[in-house]
Protein backbone atom coordinates (compact mmCIF):
# COMPACT_ATOMS: atom_id res chain seq x y z
CA UNK A 1 0.00 0.00 0.00
CA UNK A 2 3.13 2.35 0.37
CA UNK A 3 3.65 1.65 -3.11
CA UNK A 4 0.64 4.08 -3.58
CA UNK A 5 1.21 6.88 -0.88
CA UNK A 6 1.05 10.77 -2.14
CA UNK A 7 4.23 12.63 -2.23
CA UNK A 8 8.02 11.25 -2.90
CA UNK A 9 7.56 8.27 -1.23
CA UNK A 10 5.12 6.57 -3.34
CA UNK A 11 3.62 6.62 -6.57
CA UNK A 12 0.03 7.68 -6.04
CA UNK A 13 0.32 11.35 -7.12
CA UNK A 14 2.04 10.12 -10.55
CA UNK A 15 -0.84 7.50 -10.93
CA UNK A 16 -3.46 10.34 -10.33
CA UNK A 17 -2.35 12.86 -12.21
CA UNK A 18 -1.61 9.82 -15.35
CA UNK A 19 -5.16 9.22 -14.57
CA UNK A 20 -6.02 12.65 -15.52
CA UNK A 21 -3.90 12.36 -18.29
CA UNK A 22 -5.79 9.71 -19.62
CA UNK A 23 -9.45 11.02 -18.80
CA UNK A 24 -7.65 14.21 -21.29
CA UNK A 25 -6.78 12.51 -24.24
CA UNK A 26 -9.49 10.61 -24.11
CA UNK A 27 -11.86 13.43 -24.36
CA UNK A 28 -9.57 15.12 -26.52
CA UNK A 29 -9.65 12.12 -29.31
CA UNK A 30 -13.71 11.54 -28.68
CA UNK A 31 -13.98 15.33 -29.70
CA UNK A 32 -11.88 15.24 -32.44
CA UNK A 33 -13.43 12.11 -33.65
CA UNK A 34 -16.69 13.99 -33.76
CA UNK A 35 -15.25 16.66 -35.66
CA UNK A 36 -14.21 14.12 -38.10
CA UNK A 37 -17.24 12.20 -37.88
CA UNK A 38 -19.15 15.27 -38.88
CA UNK A 39 -17.32 15.69 -42.50
CA UNK A 40 -17.83 11.65 -42.94
CA UNK A 41 -20.75 11.29 -41.80
CA UNK A 42 -22.67 13.42 -44.80
CA UNK A 43 -19.68 11.88 -47.67
CA UNK A 44 -21.39 8.26 -46.66
CA UNK A 45 -24.97 9.42 -47.14
CA UNK A 46 -24.12 11.76 -49.90
CA UNK A 47 -26.07 10.96 -53.29
CA UNK A 48 -22.17 11.53 -54.77
CA UNK A 49 -20.45 8.14 -55.75
CA UNK A 50 -17.10 9.66 -55.32
CA UNK A 51 -18.12 11.50 -52.03
CA UNK A 52 -19.54 8.21 -50.94
CA UNK A 53 -16.40 6.57 -52.24
CA UNK A 54 -13.98 8.70 -49.74
CA UNK A 55 -16.31 8.26 -46.87
CA UNK A 56 -15.99 4.62 -47.00
CA UNK A 57 -12.60 4.25 -47.69
CA UNK A 58 -12.14 6.34 -44.45
CA UNK A 59 -13.89 4.13 -41.98
CA UNK A 60 -13.32 0.85 -44.09
CA UNK A 61 -9.08 1.82 -43.85
CA UNK A 62 -9.42 2.73 -40.08
CA UNK A 63 -11.80 0.08 -39.29
CA UNK A 64 -9.38 -2.48 -40.69
CA UNK A 65 -6.05 -1.44 -39.52
CA UNK A 66 -4.92 -1.94 -36.20
CA UNK A 67 -4.69 0.91 -33.89
CA UNK A 68 -1.13 0.61 -32.95
CA UNK A 69 0.18 0.76 -36.69
CA UNK A 70 -1.94 4.15 -36.98
CA UNK A 71 -0.03 5.55 -33.90
CA UNK A 72 3.36 4.50 -35.36
CA UNK A 73 1.99 6.46 -38.66
CA UNK A 74 1.50 9.44 -36.56
CA UNK A 75 3.74 8.94 -34.90
CA UNK A 76 6.90 9.00 -36.89
CA UNK A 77 5.44 10.61 -40.02
CA UNK A 78 3.43 13.53 -37.76
CA UNK A 79 6.67 15.64 -37.43
CA UNK A 80 7.90 14.41 -40.91
CA UNK A 81 4.81 15.86 -42.46
CA UNK A 82 4.73 19.37 -40.36
CA UNK A 83 8.33 19.90 -41.23
CA UNK A 84 7.68 19.53 -45.15
CA UNK A 85 4.87 22.02 -45.00
CA UNK A 86 6.66 24.48 -42.89
CA UNK A 87 10.00 23.81 -45.43
CA UNK A 88 7.20 25.59 -48.19
CA UNK A 89 7.08 28.18 -46.00
CA UNK A 90 10.76 28.65 -45.54
CA UNK A 91 11.27 27.45 -42.30
CA UNK A 92 13.82 24.49 -41.60
CA UNK A 93 14.34 23.94 -38.31
CA UNK A 94 14.17 21.01 -36.61
CA UNK A 95 10.09 20.66 -35.45
CA UNK A 96 8.74 18.02 -32.90
CA UNK A 97 5.31 18.19 -32.15
CA UNK A 98 4.40 17.24 -28.72
CA UNK A 99 3.40 13.38 -28.18
CA UNK A 100 -0.29 14.53 -26.50
CA UNK A 101 -0.96 16.44 -29.83
CA UNK A 102 -0.17 13.32 -32.17
CA UNK A 103 -1.44 10.84 -29.71
CA UNK A 104 -5.09 12.81 -29.48
CA UNK A 105 -5.13 13.09 -33.46
CA UNK A 106 -4.12 9.46 -33.80
CA UNK A 107 -6.92 8.22 -31.67
CA UNK A 108 -9.52 10.83 -32.66
CA UNK A 109 -9.22 9.57 -36.22
CA UNK A 110 -9.92 6.06 -35.32
CA UNK A 111 -12.68 7.17 -32.99
CA UNK A 112 -14.07 8.93 -35.73
CA UNK A 113 -14.50 6.20 -37.89
CA UNK A 114 -16.62 4.71 -35.56
CA UNK A 115 -18.30 7.88 -34.48
CA UNK A 116 -19.10 7.78 -38.51
CA UNK A 117 -20.50 4.39 -38.51
CA UNK A 118 -22.37 4.90 -35.60
CA UNK A 119 -24.30 8.73 -36.50
CA UNK A 120 -25.05 6.85 -40.20
CA UNK A 121 -26.86 4.57 -38.40
CA UNK A 122 -28.74 6.63 -36.33
CA UNK A 123 -29.68 8.97 -39.20
CA UNK A 124 -30.80 6.19 -41.66
CA UNK A 125 -32.93 4.83 -38.64
CA UNK A 126 -34.91 7.88 -38.37
CA UNK A 127 -38.74 7.19 -40.22
CA UNK A 128 -38.55 8.66 -43.37
CA UNK A 129 -41.82 10.49 -42.74
CA UNK A 130 -40.17 12.81 -40.54
CA UNK A 131 -37.93 14.57 -43.10
CA UNK A 132 -40.91 15.02 -45.10
CA UNK A 133 -43.08 16.02 -42.99
CA UNK A 134 -40.60 18.87 -41.95
CA UNK A 135 -40.34 19.49 -45.71
CA UNK A 136 -44.09 19.83 -45.99
CA UNK A 137 -44.24 22.42 -43.24
CA UNK A 138 -41.65 24.62 -45.04
CA UNK A 139 -39.01 24.18 -42.14
CA UNK A 140 -35.70 25.50 -43.98
CA UNK A 141 -33.32 22.93 -44.04
CA UNK A 142 -30.80 23.60 -41.08
CA UNK A 143 -33.50 23.93 -38.62
CA UNK A 144 -35.00 21.10 -40.17
CA UNK A 145 -31.81 19.11 -38.98
CA UNK A 146 -31.01 21.09 -36.23
CA UNK A 147 -34.35 20.80 -34.01
CA UNK A 148 -36.15 17.63 -35.97
CA UNK A 149 -33.29 15.00 -36.80
CA UNK A 150 -30.73 15.96 -34.52
CA UNK A 151 -32.32 15.32 -31.43
CA UNK A 152 -33.89 11.97 -32.24
CA UNK A 153 -30.72 10.96 -33.82
CA UNK A 154 -29.17 11.86 -30.27
CA UNK A 155 -31.12 9.25 -28.56
CA UNK A 156 -30.85 6.55 -30.79
CA UNK A 157 -27.12 6.98 -31.20
CA UNK A 158 -26.07 7.90 -27.16
CA UNK A 159 -26.44 3.94 -26.79
CA UNK A 160 -23.53 3.42 -29.47
CA UNK A 161 -21.57 6.05 -28.93
CA UNK A 162 -20.90 5.27 -25.30
CA UNK A 163 -19.68 1.97 -26.81
CA UNK A 164 -17.09 4.18 -28.74
CA UNK A 165 -16.67 5.98 -25.84
CA UNK A 166 -14.91 2.95 -24.29
CA UNK A 167 -13.10 1.59 -27.12
CA UNK A 168 -11.19 5.30 -27.05
CA UNK A 169 -10.88 5.12 -23.74
CA UNK A 170 -9.04 1.47 -23.95
CA UNK A 171 -7.01 3.16 -27.17
CA UNK A 172 -5.75 5.54 -25.07
CA UNK A 173 -3.49 3.00 -23.44
CA UNK A 174 -1.52 2.24 -26.49
CA UNK A 175 -0.23 6.06 -26.63
CA UNK A 176 2.28 5.00 -23.99
CA UNK A 177 4.23 3.87 -26.67
CA UNK A 178 5.31 7.33 -28.01
CA UNK A 179 5.93 8.01 -24.26
CA UNK A 180 3.08 10.06 -23.14
CA UNK A 181 3.10 9.76 -19.63
CA UNK A 182 -0.21 8.37 -19.09
CA UNK A 183 -1.69 5.19 -17.08
CA UNK A 184 -0.11 2.40 -19.00
CA UNK A 185 3.50 4.73 -19.33
CA UNK A 186 3.34 5.80 -15.49
CA UNK A 187 2.45 2.21 -14.56
CA UNK A 188 5.92 0.82 -16.79
CA UNK A 189 7.92 3.51 -15.28
CA UNK A 190 6.93 2.71 -11.49
CA UNK A 191 6.85 -1.30 -12.45
CA UNK A 192 10.24 -0.56 -13.77
CA UNK A 193 11.96 1.40 -11.12
CA UNK A 194 10.07 -0.77 -8.16
CA UNK A 195 10.86 -4.33 -9.92
CA UNK A 196 6.62 -4.72 -9.03
CA UNK A 197 5.23 -5.19 -12.65
CA UNK A 198 2.70 -7.61 -11.02
CA UNK A 199 1.56 -4.51 -8.80
CA UNK A 200 1.52 -1.67 -10.69
CA UNK A 201 -0.06 -2.75 -13.88
CA UNK A 202 -3.20 -4.49 -11.99
CA UNK A 203 -3.80 -1.33 -10.38
CA UNK A 204 -3.40 0.36 -13.92
CA UNK A 205 -6.38 -2.34 -14.89
CA UNK A 206 -8.58 -1.07 -11.59
CA UNK A 207 -7.91 2.41 -12.83
CA UNK A 208 -9.14 1.71 -16.30
CA UNK A 209 -11.85 -0.60 -14.41
CA UNK A 210 -13.14 2.35 -12.46
CA UNK A 211 -12.81 5.43 -15.65
CA UNK A 212 -14.91 2.73 -17.89
CA UNK A 213 -17.75 2.06 -14.71
CA UNK A 214 -17.75 6.35 -13.80
CA UNK A 215 -18.20 7.03 -17.57
CA UNK A 216 -21.04 4.43 -18.27
CA UNK A 217 -22.63 5.67 -14.97
CA UNK A 218 -22.64 8.88 -16.43
CA UNK A 219 -23.86 7.87 -20.17
CA UNK A 220 -26.81 6.34 -18.74
CA UNK A 221 -28.03 9.23 -17.32
CA UNK A 222 -27.64 10.82 -20.36
CA UNK A 223 -29.30 8.29 -22.12
CA UNK A 224 -32.32 8.71 -19.54
CA UNK A 225 -32.69 11.99 -20.62
CA UNK A 226 -32.47 11.64 -24.26
CA UNK A 227 -35.06 8.59 -24.01
CA UNK A 228 -37.65 11.63 -22.14
CA UNK A 229 -40.94 11.27 -23.89
CA UNK A 230 -40.55 8.10 -25.52
CA UNK B 1 6.75 7.98 -52.60
CA UNK B 2 9.59 5.55 -52.33
CA UNK B 3 8.20 2.59 -54.06
CA UNK B 4 11.63 0.64 -53.82
CA UNK B 5 11.25 0.19 -50.17
CA UNK B 6 7.89 -0.89 -50.56
CA UNK B 7 8.83 -3.04 -52.77
CA UNK B 8 11.81 -4.64 -50.35
CA UNK B 9 9.47 -4.34 -47.11
CA UNK B 10 6.95 -6.93 -48.82
CA UNK B 11 8.59 -9.76 -48.51
CA UNK B 12 9.64 -9.08 -44.90
CA UNK B 13 6.18 -8.16 -43.89
CA UNK B 14 4.31 -11.23 -45.40
CA UNK B 15 6.80 -13.64 -43.31
CA UNK B 16 5.53 -11.50 -40.18
CA UNK B 17 2.11 -12.35 -41.42
CA UNK B 18 2.15 -15.54 -40.54
CA UNK B 19 3.57 -15.10 -36.88
CA UNK B 20 0.17 -12.62 -36.89
CA UNK B 21 -1.82 -15.17 -38.52
CA UNK B 22 -0.41 -17.96 -36.01
CA UNK B 23 -1.48 -15.63 -33.23
CA UNK B 24 -5.25 -14.83 -34.35
CA UNK B 25 -5.92 -18.67 -35.07
CA UNK B 26 -4.52 -20.28 -31.54
CA UNK B 27 -6.12 -17.51 -29.55
CA UNK B 28 -9.12 -17.50 -31.73
CA UNK B 29 -9.23 -21.26 -30.86
CA UNK B 30 -8.62 -21.14 -26.95
CA UNK B 31 -10.80 -18.40 -27.04
CA UNK B 32 -13.58 -20.06 -28.31
CA UNK B 33 -13.39 -22.39 -26.06
CA UNK B 34 -13.40 -19.79 -22.84
CA UNK B 35 -16.25 -18.09 -24.33
CA UNK B 36 -18.22 -21.09 -24.79
CA UNK B 37 -17.56 -22.35 -21.07
CA UNK B 38 -18.30 -18.87 -20.01
CA UNK B 39 -21.69 -18.18 -21.93
CA UNK B 40 -22.85 -22.08 -20.25
CA UNK B 41 -21.77 -20.45 -16.48
CA UNK B 42 -23.67 -16.91 -17.16
CA UNK B 43 -26.75 -18.82 -18.15
CA UNK B 44 -26.57 -20.91 -14.80
CA UNK B 45 -29.16 -19.70 -12.05
CA UNK B 46 -26.75 -20.54 -9.33
CA UNK B 47 -26.10 -16.95 -8.57
CA UNK B 48 -22.37 -17.36 -7.28
CA UNK B 49 -21.63 -19.02 -10.48
CA UNK B 50 -23.27 -16.48 -12.73
CA UNK B 51 -21.40 -13.57 -10.58
CA UNK B 52 -18.25 -14.91 -11.62
CA UNK B 53 -18.78 -15.32 -15.01
CA UNK B 54 -20.37 -11.88 -15.59
CA UNK B 55 -17.15 -10.51 -13.72
CA UNK B 56 -14.69 -12.27 -15.69
CA UNK B 57 -16.30 -10.53 -18.71
CA UNK B 58 -16.36 -7.33 -17.25
CA UNK B 59 -12.92 -6.94 -16.10
CA UNK B 60 -11.35 -8.41 -19.50
CA UNK B 61 -13.65 -5.92 -21.31
CA UNK B 62 -13.44 -3.26 -19.42
CA UNK B 63 -9.65 -2.60 -19.32
CA UNK B 64 -6.87 -2.24 -22.65
CA UNK B 65 -5.76 -5.51 -24.01
CA UNK B 66 -2.41 -3.79 -23.43
CA UNK B 67 -2.95 -3.72 -19.65
CA UNK B 68 -3.58 -7.51 -20.27
CA UNK B 69 -1.06 -8.25 -21.71
CA UNK B 70 1.90 -6.73 -19.82
CA UNK B 71 -0.20 -8.22 -16.20
CA UNK B 72 0.71 -11.61 -18.12
CA UNK B 73 4.20 -11.00 -19.71
CA UNK B 74 5.85 -8.86 -17.05
CA UNK B 75 3.68 -9.42 -13.79
CA UNK B 76 3.05 -13.46 -13.87
CA UNK B 77 6.61 -13.36 -13.98
CA UNK B 78 7.40 -11.96 -10.55
CA UNK B 79 5.54 -14.50 -9.03
CA UNK B 80 8.44 -17.13 -7.55
CA UNK B 81 6.15 -19.70 -6.83
CA UNK B 82 5.03 -19.71 -10.52
CA UNK B 83 8.77 -20.00 -11.62
CA UNK B 84 9.26 -23.18 -9.90
CA UNK B 85 5.99 -24.84 -11.65
CA UNK B 86 5.59 -26.40 -15.02
CA UNK B 87 3.67 -23.20 -16.01
CA UNK B 88 6.80 -21.62 -16.10
CA UNK B 89 7.97 -22.89 -19.53
CA UNK B 90 4.59 -21.52 -21.08
CA UNK B 91 5.07 -18.50 -19.19
CA UNK B 92 8.45 -16.93 -20.36
CA UNK B 93 7.86 -16.86 -23.72
CA UNK B 94 6.41 -14.12 -24.45
CA UNK B 95 4.75 -16.00 -27.89
CA UNK B 96 2.21 -18.09 -25.66
CA UNK B 97 2.02 -15.19 -23.06
CA UNK B 98 0.45 -13.33 -26.04
CA UNK B 99 -1.60 -15.76 -26.84
CA UNK B 100 -3.13 -16.45 -23.18
CA UNK B 101 -3.77 -12.65 -22.77
CA UNK B 102 -5.64 -12.44 -26.67
CA UNK B 103 -7.54 -16.37 -25.68
CA UNK B 104 -8.82 -14.44 -22.30
CA UNK B 105 -9.88 -10.97 -23.97
CA UNK B 106 -11.93 -13.03 -26.41
CA UNK B 107 -13.21 -15.75 -24.52
CA UNK B 108 -14.52 -12.88 -22.99
CA UNK B 109 -16.05 -11.09 -25.77
CA UNK B 110 -17.53 -14.29 -27.00
CA UNK B 111 -18.99 -15.33 -23.90
CA UNK B 112 -21.06 -11.94 -24.40
CA UNK B 113 -21.46 -12.79 -28.25
CA UNK B 114 -22.56 -16.13 -27.30
CA UNK B 115 -25.16 -15.79 -24.27
CA UNK B 116 -26.33 -13.29 -26.33
CA UNK B 117 -27.60 -15.59 -29.17
CA UNK B 118 -28.49 -18.29 -26.33
CA UNK B 119 -31.10 -15.77 -24.74
CA UNK B 120 -32.31 -14.95 -28.43
CA UNK B 121 -33.67 -18.44 -28.82
CA UNK B 122 -37.27 -18.47 -28.82
CA UNK B 123 -38.85 -20.13 -25.36
CA UNK B 124 -41.54 -21.71 -28.28
CA UNK B 125 -38.24 -24.01 -29.88
CA UNK B 126 -37.15 -25.36 -26.32
CA UNK B 127 -41.02 -26.13 -25.38
CA UNK B 128 -41.65 -27.53 -29.04
CA UNK B 129 -38.85 -30.29 -28.24
CA UNK B 130 -39.85 -30.51 -24.68
CA UNK B 131 -43.12 -31.57 -25.64
CA UNK B 132 -41.96 -33.80 -28.54
CA UNK B 133 -40.12 -35.59 -25.54
CA UNK B 134 -36.59 -35.43 -26.77
CA UNK B 135 -34.49 -35.15 -23.52
CA UNK B 136 -32.81 -31.68 -22.73
CA UNK B 137 -29.06 -32.16 -23.53
CA UNK B 138 -30.36 -33.09 -27.29
CA UNK B 139 -32.44 -30.19 -26.81
CA UNK B 140 -29.08 -28.04 -26.09
CA UNK B 141 -26.97 -30.15 -28.51
CA UNK B 142 -29.09 -30.08 -31.45
CA UNK B 143 -31.22 -27.24 -31.09
CA UNK B 144 -29.75 -24.61 -28.88
CA UNK B 145 -26.84 -24.72 -30.65
CA UNK B 146 -27.08 -24.40 -33.84
CA UNK B 147 -29.20 -21.77 -33.62
CA UNK B 148 -27.05 -20.09 -31.75
CA UNK B 149 -24.13 -20.51 -33.61
CA UNK B 150 -26.62 -19.02 -36.55
CA UNK B 151 -27.63 -16.24 -34.52
CA UNK B 152 -23.68 -15.17 -33.01
CA UNK B 153 -22.00 -15.40 -36.83
CA UNK B 154 -22.70 -11.67 -37.77
CA UNK B 155 -20.94 -10.51 -33.96
CA UNK B 156 -18.27 -13.27 -33.84
CA UNK B 157 -16.70 -12.08 -37.84
CA UNK B 158 -16.62 -8.34 -36.11
CA UNK B 159 -14.74 -10.16 -32.94
CA UNK B 160 -12.47 -11.88 -35.26
CA UNK B 161 -11.50 -8.53 -37.03
CA UNK B 162 -11.29 -6.88 -33.78
CA UNK B 163 -8.98 -10.06 -32.83
CA UNK B 164 -6.64 -9.57 -35.86
CA UNK B 165 -6.21 -5.73 -34.95
CA UNK B 166 -5.55 -7.24 -31.15
CA UNK B 167 -2.14 -9.22 -32.31
CA UNK B 168 -0.68 -6.08 -33.30
CA UNK B 169 -0.29 -5.92 -29.36
CA UNK B 170 2.08 -8.61 -29.53
CA UNK B 171 5.03 -6.27 -30.94
CA UNK B 172 5.03 -4.50 -27.43
CA UNK B 173 6.07 -7.62 -26.09
CA UNK B 174 8.92 -7.74 -27.98
CA UNK B 175 7.18 -9.84 -30.91
CA UNK B 176 7.99 -9.61 -34.38
CA UNK B 177 4.22 -10.07 -36.24
CA UNK B 178 3.49 -7.52 -38.93
CA UNK B 179 3.05 -4.54 -37.12
CA UNK B 180 6.34 -5.03 -35.18
CA UNK B 181 7.96 -5.74 -38.56
CA UNK B 182 6.31 -2.12 -39.63
CA UNK B 183 7.03 -0.73 -36.73
CA UNK B 184 11.11 -1.59 -37.28
CA UNK B 185 11.10 -0.38 -40.84
CA UNK B 186 9.68 3.01 -39.96
CA UNK B 187 11.70 3.44 -37.38
CA UNK B 188 15.05 2.47 -39.57
CA UNK B 189 14.21 3.77 -42.72
CA UNK B 190 12.24 6.62 -41.48
CA UNK B 191 9.22 6.35 -44.05
CA UNK B 192 6.12 5.74 -42.36
CA UNK B 193 3.65 6.79 -45.08
CA UNK B 194 5.03 3.97 -47.26
CA UNK B 195 5.46 1.38 -44.93
CA UNK B 196 2.12 1.54 -43.55
CA UNK B 197 0.34 1.58 -46.80
CA UNK B 198 1.98 -2.10 -47.36
CA UNK B 199 1.39 -3.46 -44.02
CA UNK B 200 -1.98 -1.62 -43.82
CA UNK B 201 -2.41 -3.16 -46.65
CA UNK B 202 -1.81 -6.27 -45.97
CA UNK B 203 -4.24 -6.09 -42.97
CA UNK B 204 -7.00 -4.58 -45.01
CA UNK B 205 -6.74 -7.77 -47.14
CA UNK B 206 -7.21 -10.21 -44.58
CA UNK B 207 -9.99 -8.12 -42.88
CA UNK B 208 -11.45 -7.97 -46.30
CA UNK B 209 -11.21 -12.48 -46.43
CA UNK B 210 -12.85 -12.88 -42.78
CA UNK B 211 -15.63 -10.51 -43.80
CA UNK B 212 -16.40 -11.96 -46.86
CA UNK B 213 -15.69 -15.57 -45.23
CA UNK B 214 -18.69 -14.17 -42.69
CA UNK B 215 -21.10 -13.46 -45.16
CA UNK B 216 -20.95 -16.61 -47.41
CA UNK B 217 -21.46 -18.42 -43.90
CA UNK B 218 -23.96 -16.43 -42.83
CA UNK B 219 -26.26 -17.09 -46.21
CA UNK B 220 -25.10 -20.84 -45.98
CA UNK B 221 -26.54 -21.30 -42.61
CA UNK B 222 -29.87 -18.83 -42.79
CA UNK B 223 -33.13 -20.20 -42.60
Amino acid sequence: MELLAFGKTGWGDELFYATLMTLAVSVTAMLIGFFFALIFTPLKLSKNKFLNLIGNFYTTVIRGVPELLVIYLFFFGGSGTIMFVASMFGYFEYIEINAFITGSFAIGIISGAYSTEVFRGAIQSIDKGQFEASKVLGIKKHIQFYKVILPQMLRLAIPNLSNVWQITLKDTSLISVTGLVEIMRQSYIAAGSTRDPLFFYSFAAVLYLLLTYFSMKLINKLELKYSRGY
Amino acid sequence: MDFELMINSLPKLLNATVITLKLLSLSLFFGLFIGFLFAVLRMNKNPIINKFAYGYSYVFRGTPLLVQIFIIYYGLGQVEYLRSTVLWVILKEPYWCAIIAFALNTGAYTSEILRSAFQTIKPGMIEAGKSLGISSKIIFYKIQIPIAIRQSLPAYGNEIILMLKGTSLASTVTLMDLTGVAKYIISTTFKPIEVFIVAGGIYLFMTFLVHNTIKYLERKFSY
